[in-house]
């Protein structure tokens, strides 16, 4: 099958959060308690295993200058909804020690939840803070790529509801070469600081779910080098086996002087 | 003259008041008493502070009961060591059958601490589904599985031997599972260091390269401590055994103190790094310091002093890197750096605005 994809463009997000919403009603989601954060518009604040899109804003507000006068710098306010990643390759997916998560057909990273006992061992393996454990059922949960919806043929939850095709879903390849064109398209009108956040130069290999936006993606808490964790076993696995190696040969040596 | 309360305004209180406004002016914020200006002003969203400063990644989730069994499953499996290694080499049937006991009764307590700690805990059955090698909590969970078997096994043979039941086969069982649980043991004892250094927290992987070695030690340390009280105190291979021990954890301690920066500090600001502190405090020069006054003088107060000292050091090194790794993950600059694992300057909450008032100047 062919895989697919999300292209999140924040130049087309108006942050009516109709995709949060859709999410939750199709997935049968907990809510989140009504707090608020103080941060924009956005009481949500992050991913988690009862939010599976959550829509951040970003507020860029300029120190007025002398006189209230705003200077060259005006003030932005940019809106992304957030998702699971479904990276080529999943620290959530290698870590996972039932085999609870899988790789789709289409190339989503699902938990299957009659397998979950939750570890919470892939909780501390996303290198995007994704996937979390529901502390009253006990499992792990994230954002299913509506693996559901798919196999019927129909688009993710998300995708469906957002009135602006600032989710758009598709084979994977061709949102790559979408983003593209939007990128150049942007260019010409004279947006010249966006860009495409698709991390394939790291051990992640890359992702499914694109996002295109301005400025900085660290603004929207994504990281700059995201690395999956099996990265670092090699040298875990040397210090243990050295460790071991110690160990036994001190406890011989020890007990050679105590000889029977 | 009216007394509607209140203050007369004087020289100092003049002066103050104008430090303060200076104060304001130039850095954009103002400690003082009573007044938390930790994450005030709101944060912008930045590259530096990402998202309002909203940590990126999740804070493990895991209870007391991980870092517990940290602590049991290491010198449970130090302890097969032992059993195995006395029981080769030494005259000391008692410091072997009780080195198996320890062995077998940690590897069960194990067990149970950490099915407890599931999340679905009927569904702990579920670990031995796959064997997946990229894995190091299912290869925590297979080497649980053979350690607990074979070290429960090499305990009841012993136990029957003790007896002066049919002794022939009885032997053969008991070196063979105790063969079995030592090369499990030594996994056991170390892979923990591996499990926690290969995740995305900062401080965990910064140390994947010694928190095997680090954990092994300090499993090592408590096992040998706790079979000292159990009578042998007299058993000079546990003291040397002991003494390697409790050096290594001073170069460990040394090595964590050494490098200040953002990464490390959960190991050695706030709570996380006061129990860090603690915990290797007590597990390395004090106990170090203890055995040495011991080979000097003979008392074995000192000895037992250092015992007492490595376990309790042991208990809370396990304890105080869960909390630094929760502290870790909350400090939501790190992530954010293209190569955290670098040292960096710490970056200043503020710092944009200073720029801001730079800029507009």
């Amino acid at each position: 099958m062919t895989t697919t994809g999300f292209l999140t463009d924040s130049t087309l997000c108006i942050g009516c959060k109709a995709c949060e919403v859709a999410c939750k009603e199709w997935n049968q989601l907990p809510d989140d308690g009504y707090e608020w954060s103080g941060h924009s518009y956005d009481n949500t604040q992050a991913l988690g295993h009862s939010t599976w899109r959550h829509v951040k804003f970003v507020e860029d507000t300029p120190e007025p200058a002398v006189g209230g006068n705003l200077g060259e710098q005006l003030p932005a306010w940019s809106f992304s909804s957030d998702v699971c990643k479904h990276c080529e390759v999943a620290g959530c997916l290698e870590a996972c020690p039932t085999g609870a998560i899988v790789r789709m057909e289409f190339g989503a990273v699902f938990i299957q939840p009659d397998i979950c006992n939750g570890c919470s061992y892939c909780v501390v393996s996303c290198p995007f803070g994704v996937v979390q454990r529901n502390e009253e059922d006990g499992r792990a949960f994230k954002c299913t790529f509506c693996s559901d919806r798919q196999r019927a043929g129909l688009k993710p939850a998300c995708a469906q509801a957002c009135p602006t095709e600032s989710i758009r879903f598709g084979p994977l390849d061709e949102l790559r070469d979408q983003a593209q064109d939007r990128l150049k398209k942007l260019a010409a009108r004279g947006i010249e600081d966006a860009v495409i956040y698709d991390p394939t130069e790291t051990s992640v290999e890359g992702i499914h779910a694109l996002f295109l936006m301005r400025g900085d993606p660290r603004t929207y808490n994504l990281p700059q080098q995201p690395e999956v964790p099996t990265i670092y076993q090699k040298k875990g696995w040397t210090s243990a086996v050295i460790a071991a190696g110690s160990m036994l040969a001190l406890a011989l040596l020890s007990f050679l002087g105590e000889s029977k | 003259m009216s007394h509607t309360g209140g203050r007369v305004p004087d020289y100092e209180s003049e002066r103050r008041l104008a430090e303060l406004r200076q104060t304001a002016s130039q850095t954009g914020r103002v400690e003082g008493k009573g007044v938390a200006v930790q994450g005030a002003p709101f944060p912008q969203a930045s590259p530096a502070d990402g998202y309002y400063g909203i940590p990126l990644l999740k804070e493990p989730q895991w209870k007391k009961e991980v870092p517990l069994y940290f602590f049991v499953g290491g010198a449970a499996g130090a302890s097969a060591i032992i059993a195995s290694s006395a029981g080769w080499l030494s005259a000391d049937r008692d410091l072997v059958r009780k080195a198996r006991w320890i062995a077998a009764a940690g590897s069960v307590l194990s067990a149970a601490l950490l099915t407890k700690d599931l999340g679905v805990p009927s569904r702990f059955i579920n670990m031995l589904r796959v064997f997946k090698p990229q894995s190091p909590m299912s290869m925590g969970a297979w080497t649980l599985t053979v350690f607990s078997a074979s070290s429960v096994s090499a305990a009841l043979a012993n136990f029957l031997r003790a007896k002066e039941l049919s002794a022939g086969p009885l032997i053969l069982l008991e070196n063979g599972s105790g063969m079995l649980a030592a090369a499990s043991g030594l996994i056991m004892s170390s892979y923990t260091g591996v499990l926690i250094g290969a995740t995305v927290v900062p401080v965990w992987n910064r140390h994947v390269g010694t928190l095997p070695m680090h954990f092994a030690a300090s499993g090592l340390n408590s096992v040998v401590s706790i079979l000292e009280l159990m009578g042998h105190e007299d058993n000079r291979a546990l003291n040397r055994l002991a003494l390697a021990a409790s050096a290594y954890e001073v170069a460990q301690g040394v090595a964590i103190e050494s490098k200040r920066d953002r990464v490390n500090r959960p190991l050695q600001k706030g709570a996380s790094g006061f129990i860090v502190r603690i915990g290797g405090l007590l597990s390395g020069p004090a106990p170090l310091a203890l055995r040495i006054a011991y080979a000097v003088t003979g008392n074995k107060k000192l000895r037992r002093a250092a015992a007492v000292s490595s376990i309790a050091g042991s208990l809370l090194t396990r304890f105080g890197w869960m909390s630094a790794g929760k502290a870790s993950a909350k400090d939501y600059a790190l992530p954010l750096r293209p190569t955290y694992s670098k040292p960096e300057a710490p970056i200043k909450l503020h710092e944009r605005q200073d720029r801001a008032i730079k800029t507009s100047a």
